[in-house]
């Protein structure tokens, strides 16, 4: 090692580049060969989603990854909808939430996921549709599961990016998602109402459309009611169109 | 391993002829006790502790960090120290901090590919890694000067005493806090869990007993 002066810049700088070079190639090669197995996880977590909102958390729980897959391929079907209500050709796969999010409303296109029931693959069992939307700190996002009488919130599961651990993240706890299961998403006139967090924790609500908040997160609660409102109003002409 | 050692000292100090070090002498197995106990880098030396409080609400999560401590700590510093001799002294703490940043950035992807509800649960703490004051310090203050069988005793020790501690502080978080270990239900049923142990406030009231406990037994006393 003597043979080079260690101070000398053209040294400092050639160890500079060649260890930024090999880094650089460690980590681009690692990140490439984990890539199908990282997807592989986030597609297993939404189906993993999607089956909890419609069945509910106590079903799944004794779950293998294998047999969540499984079911999902063998009772859910998709349809891809626009905010009218309109279907269109887009295959589901392709469609992600959260660049959806970002476009006009009147040109997104979401999937809705059409859960059915395993004894009878003729009856559906409930519709799930991606919600998506802003917390405190991050986006937040989730899927509701309507039940096939088109007005019974059947289950809601939430998860985030970044909220403040012990109070806008316990929106993924299942206590917190369970107050919404059999609120209704319409009024007695048919118009959209969706439930609510309301301000406050440890009330019990009587109406179907109210829900006991979460002290200390206003605003990521406010953020699940505005992604609630948000969201089915896009789906709302779909739901009236299955009626 | 052994082979490099000798390798090396030959190379460096050719006019000291002594015989090369056992693997295990008392020395190296001082590097892997001593981090345990009487230089533990959490009780006696208080570096860590953000990650000490926050990652520690249950047994489960602490444990995968342990092991993503002690991955990096331990791979970070025998890199270092096989480099040691090729490192610019004006550029060494960029160096280092590259070295750790990717291997925690390889850590980050592989248990996002094979844990992934434990990966986003931690995400955020695995990436302070790379800011945890135990990884430079032991670089600095270690690697940069020893050979790399050495530090890679010195790193195994400090992480393992580094994980006892956090192991210790969650056993206590998960057991009170929620009734369980390891997410399995320990308390009787209708144990109401104690909320303080949840947040980081009791992380930080259990990490004060247990340095305390540690340091009364040993008779450290701070300079």
């Amino acid at each position: 090692m003597s043979k080079f002066n260690k101070n000398d810049n053209k040294y400092i700088i050639s160890y500079a580049i060649i260890m930024t070079l090999v880094f650089g190639s460690v980590l681009a090669v690692v990140a490439l060969a984990l890539k199908p197995k990282q997807d592989a996880e986030v597609l297993l977590e939404k189906q993993n989603f999607i089956l909890k909102a419609a069945l509910g958390e106590k079903a799944m729980s004794t779950m293998s990854d294998e047999e969540i897959t499984a079911l999902y391929n063998e009772t859910v079907k998709t349809v891809v909808v626009k905010a009218d209500g309109v279907r269109v050709e887009t295959e589901e796969a392709s469609i992600n939430v959260f660049k959806e999010y970002k476009k006009p409303k009147d040109v997104r296109e979401l999937p809705v996921y059409k859960v059915y029931d395993q004894a009878d693959s003729n009856k559906i069992k409930a519709y799930v549709f991606p919600v998506y939307g802003k917390g405190l700190w991050d986006f937040i996002w989730g899927y509701v599961a309507v039940e096939a009488d088109l007005k019974t919130l059947g289950g809601l599961v939430l998860d985030h990016k970044g909220e403040t651990p012990g109070l806008g993240a316990r929106i993924t706890e299942q206590e917190v998602q369970s107050r919404f299961i059999g609120k209704e998403i319409f009024n007695a006139n048919g118009e959209l109402d969706a439930p609510h967090f309301q301000k406050g924790e440890g009330n019990t609500y009587e109406g179907a459309h109210k829900v006991d908040g979460l002290s200390g997160a206003t605003i990521t609660a406010k953020g699940v009611n505005n992604m609630l409102d948000d969201y089915l109003a896009m789906y709302k002409s779909f739901i009236k169109a299955q009626k | 391993m052994s082979t490099e050692t000798v390798e090396k000292t030959n190379d460096q100090v050719a006019e000291v002829t002594k015989p090369s070090e056992p693997l295990f002498s008392k020395k190296r197995r001082q590097l892997l006790s001593n981090p345990l106990d009487e230089d533990n880098p959490i009780t006696i030396q208080v570096l860590g502790i953000c990650s000490a409080l926050a990652v520690t609400v249950a047994l489960k999560p602490t444990f995968v960090m342990a092991v993503a401590v002690t991955a990096v700590l331990v791979l970070a510093n025998v890199v270092i120290s096989a480099l040691r001799n090729t490192i610019p002294n004006r550029i060494r703490i960029i160096v280092q901090l590259v070295v750790v940043a990717s291997l925690v950035a390889i850590v980050d992807q592989v248990l996002k590919a094979y844990s992934y509800d434990i990966w986003k649960e931690l995400s955020v703490f695995i990436g302070l890694i790379i800011t945890n004051c135990i990884v430079m310090g032991r670089l600095e203050a270690f690697a940069l000067g020893n050979k790399p069988w050495d530090a890679f005793l010195d790193g195994l020790g400090n992480s393992f005493g580094y994980a006892w501690i956090i192991l210790a502080i969650a056993f206590f978080r998960e057991l009170f806090g929620s009734g369980k270990l390891f997410g399995f239900q320990v308390m009787p049923d209708g144990y109401i869990g104690n909320g303080v142990m949840m947040s980081p406030a009791g992380a930080c009231l259990l990490l004060g007993v247990l340095i305390w406990i540690v340091r009364s037994r040993s008779g450290y006393v701070e300079d």
